[in-house]
C-alpha cells in the first residue's frame, strides 16, 4: 500500500508541477489578453535568415503594442496565406506573383520596400565559365550547355520564380534534366546544398552575405538588371477577409516604408559583412531601381 | 570536425552563463512537450487499458489502427493541426494557431497513439488470470484497473518516456503550427532548424546538445523511477 501511495504522490506532484506551469504562465495570460493585438505576418525566408526582421519587429512591437507572429516562409506560400485569409501583412518578393494576388482582390495598398539583387553563385572553379558573363539569360544557357549541375529552390518562392523567369527567357526547359535538381528548402539551405555539391544556384545577395563564411561559392554573375529582387510590403484584404487584422496591417506597412526603418535597411548587415544587405527604397518607383 | 567540437563548446558556455534566450526557448521546449506527454497519458492509458481488458466486434481492427498511429508523421499531424485552426478554418474562433498551445495540441495528437500502443501491448502482457484473482479478492473494477497499471508500471513508464521523446524531437508539426515565432513559439527544434538555414551550424548542434542533455536529465529520472521496484 505504501508503494501504491507512492505512485500517487509522484503522478500528482507531476501533474500539479505541470498544471502549475501552463496556468502560471503569466507571460501566456498577457499575450491572451492581448488578443486583438497580434499580427500575423507571412514573408520570405530571406527576411528571417539575413537576421533583418529580428532588428525591426522588436522596435515596431514596443512602438505600436502589436505582438507580430512572423511566418517566414517561401513568398509562394505566404501569398497562399493572404490569399485565404490567413495572414494579415505580407512582405515578400515575387514581382508577378504579387500582381495576380493584387489583381485578385487579395492585397490591398502595396509599397516597395527595398530591394537588391539576385546573384548566380557556383564553386570558384566554374566549371561552365560563366565568370565574365554579363546577361543572366546567357549564364543560364552557357550552365545548361556545359551540363553543369544547377541546383534549384523548387519552392514557389520568390528566388524560384524570378530563376523560371530566366530560365524562359534563356529558352531553356531545365526540369527533367539530369542536371537540374530541386531542394524544396529555403536559401539558406540551398546554398549549403549547392555548396556541398559544387553545383550553381540563383541567390539573393542578402542570404548569401550573410551566409558566405561557411560556402565556398563565388559570385559568378550580378548586375544584370533582370537580377533586381524588389520587395513590397502588402496589406492583406479587409473587405475580403473581415477577420484580417487591418489596422496592424496598415500599421506595419507604414512602418515598414518609414523614415526610420528606412534608415535601418540602409545600414543594416554593414557593419558585420562589410556591405548593405538590402537598399531601402520607399516612395521611389520599381522601374527607377538600379539606376 | 571543428565545428562539432565548437557547437559542443557553444552549448556549454550557453548553460553556464545562463543565456537568456537559450534558457527560455529550452523552458518553452519543456513545458510544451511535458504538457503534451500528460495529456497523452491520460488519453493513451485511459483508452489503451480500455481496449486491452475488454472485447468487441472490430477490436482488431482498432487496435491496428493504434499501432498504425505510433507512426503518425508530425508534418502531417502538423498540416491537419494548421488547417483545423486556420482563422476561417473550424476552429478559428479559439485563435490559438502559433501558438504555444497549438503546439501542446499537436504534439498531444502524435504522442497518444505511442502511449496507447504500448500502453495495450503492456496490459495485454498481464497474465489473463491475475484480474480474476483479483476480483476474487474483492476488489472493486476500478481497484483492479488500478491494481493492473501498477502492475504494469515498468512497461507504461517506458510508454511515458516514448511518448516524451517522440515530441521533444519532432519539428515538423511544431514549426508548421507554432511558427518558430521567437520570445513566443520557438522551441528547441524549430530553432535548430532556423540557426541550420542560415548557416550558423555551432549555434544549431549547441542547440542539439542542450535538446539531449535535457532529455537525458529527465529519463534518467523517468528511469529512476521506474526501476526502483523492479521485479526481484
Amino acid at each position: 500500500m505504501k508503494r501504491c501511495f507512492r505512485i500517487v504522490g509522484l503522478l500528482t506532484a507531476f501533474s500539479a508541477l505541470l498544471c502549475m506551469l501552463v496556468a502560471g504562465d503569466a507571460d501566456a495570460a498577457r499575450k491572451a489578453a492581448a488578443k486583438q493585438k497580434n499580427l500575423i505576418l507571412a514573408t520570405t525566408t530571406s527576411t528571417q535568415d539575413t537576421g533583418l526582421l529580428d532588428v525591426l519587429i522588436p522596435i515596431f512591437e514596443k512602438k505600436t503594442g502589436y505582438f507580430v507572429k512572423t511566418i517566414a516562409v517561401g513568398s509562394g506560400q505566404a501569398m497562399t496565406m493572404g490569399s485565404k485569409g490567413e495572414a494579415d501583412v505580407l512582405l515578400v518578393h515575387s514581382q508577378a506573383a504579387e500582381k495576380k494576388f493584387m489583381a485578385d482582390g487579395n492585397g490591398v495598398n502595396r509599397r516597395l520596400v527595398m530591394h537588391n539583387d539576385f546573384i548566380v553563385v557556383g564553386p570558384p572553379t566554374d566549371p561552365a565559365a560563366l565568370r565574365g558573363t554579363k546577361k543572366a539569360a546567357e549564364g543560364l544557357r552557357k550552365i545548361a550547355a556545359a551540363q553543369a549541375l544547377f541546383i534549384s529552390r523548387g519552392d514557389n518562392s520568390g528566388t524560384h520564380a524570378k530563376e523560371k523567369e530566366i530560365w524562359k527567357a534563356a529558352g531553356i526547359q531545365p526540369e527533367g534534366q539530369k542536371w537540374y535538381q530541386q531542394t524544396g528548402l529555403g536559401m539558406g539551405q540551398t546554398l549549403g546544398v549547392t555548396a556541398e555539391k559544387k553545383g550553381y544556384t540563383l541567390a539573393d545577395r542578402g542570404t548569401y552575405l550573410a551566409m558566405k563564411k561557411n560556402l565556398g561559392l563565388d559570385i559568378l554573375l550580378e548586375g544584370d538588371a533582370v537580377l533586381l529582387n524588389i520587395y513590397h510590403v502588402i496589406e492583406v484584404n479587409h473587405a475580403k477577409w473581415p477577420k484580417v487584422n487591418a489596422p496592424g496591417a496598415k500599421a506595419f506597412a507604414d512602418f515598414m516604408v518609414s523614415q526610420e526603418v528606412q534608415k535601418i535597411i540602409k545600414t543594416f548587415g554593414v557593419a558585420k559583412f562589410g556591405s548593405p544587405l538590402f537598399f531601402p527604397d520607399a516612395g521611389k518607383k520599381v522601374e527607377d531601381l538600379g539606376k | 570536425m571543428e565545428v562539432i567540437i565548437a557547437g559542443i563548446r557553444q552549448a556549454l558556455s550557453m548553460l553556464v552563463s545562463f543565456d537568456p534566450e537559450v534558457m527560455a526557448i529550452t523552458w518553452l521546449s519543456l513545458k510544451v512537450s511535458g504538457t503534451a506527454t500528460l495529456i497523452s497519458l491520460f488519453i493513451g492509458i485511459g483508452i489503451g487499458t480500455a481496449v486491452a481488458l475488454s472485447s468487441f466486434p472490430g477490436r482488431q481492427l482498432v487496435v491496428s489502427l493504434i499501432n498504425t498511429g505510433m507512426a503518425l508523421p508530425p508534418v502531417v499531424v502538423g498540416l491537419f493541426v494548421t488547417i483545423f485552426l486556420w482563422r476561417n478554418g473550424p476552429f478559428g474562433y479559439l485563435e490559438i494557431l502559433y501558438t504555444p498551445t497549438a503546439i501542446i495540441i499537436a504534439q498531444a495528437i502524435i504522442a497518444t497513439p505511442i502511449v496507447m500502443g504500448i500502453t495495450l501491448a503492456a496490459m495485454q502482457q498481464l497474465p489473463r488470470k491475475l484480474r480474476l484473482q483479483i476480483l476474487a479478492l474483492g476488489a472493486t473494477r476500478l481497484q483492479m484497473v488500478w491494481l493492473l497499471i501498477k502492475e504494469a508500471k515498468l512497461s507504461l513508464m517506458a510508454a511515458v518516456m516514448a511518448g516524451f521523446g517522440g515530441v521533444i524531437s519532432e519539428v515538423g508539426a511544431s514549426i508548421m503550427v507554432g511558427g518558430n515565432i521567437k520570445g513566443y513559439t520557438r522551441v528547441l527544434t524549430t530553432a535548430t532548424v532556423m540557426e541550420t538555414s542560415k548557416g550558423n551550424f555551432d549555434l544549431a548542434i549547441a542547440l542539439g546538445v542542450i535538446l539531449m542533455l535535457f532529455a537525458f536529465a529527465i529519463n534518467l529520472v523517468l528511469t529512476r523511477i521506474q526501476q526502483r521496484e523492479r521485479p526481484q
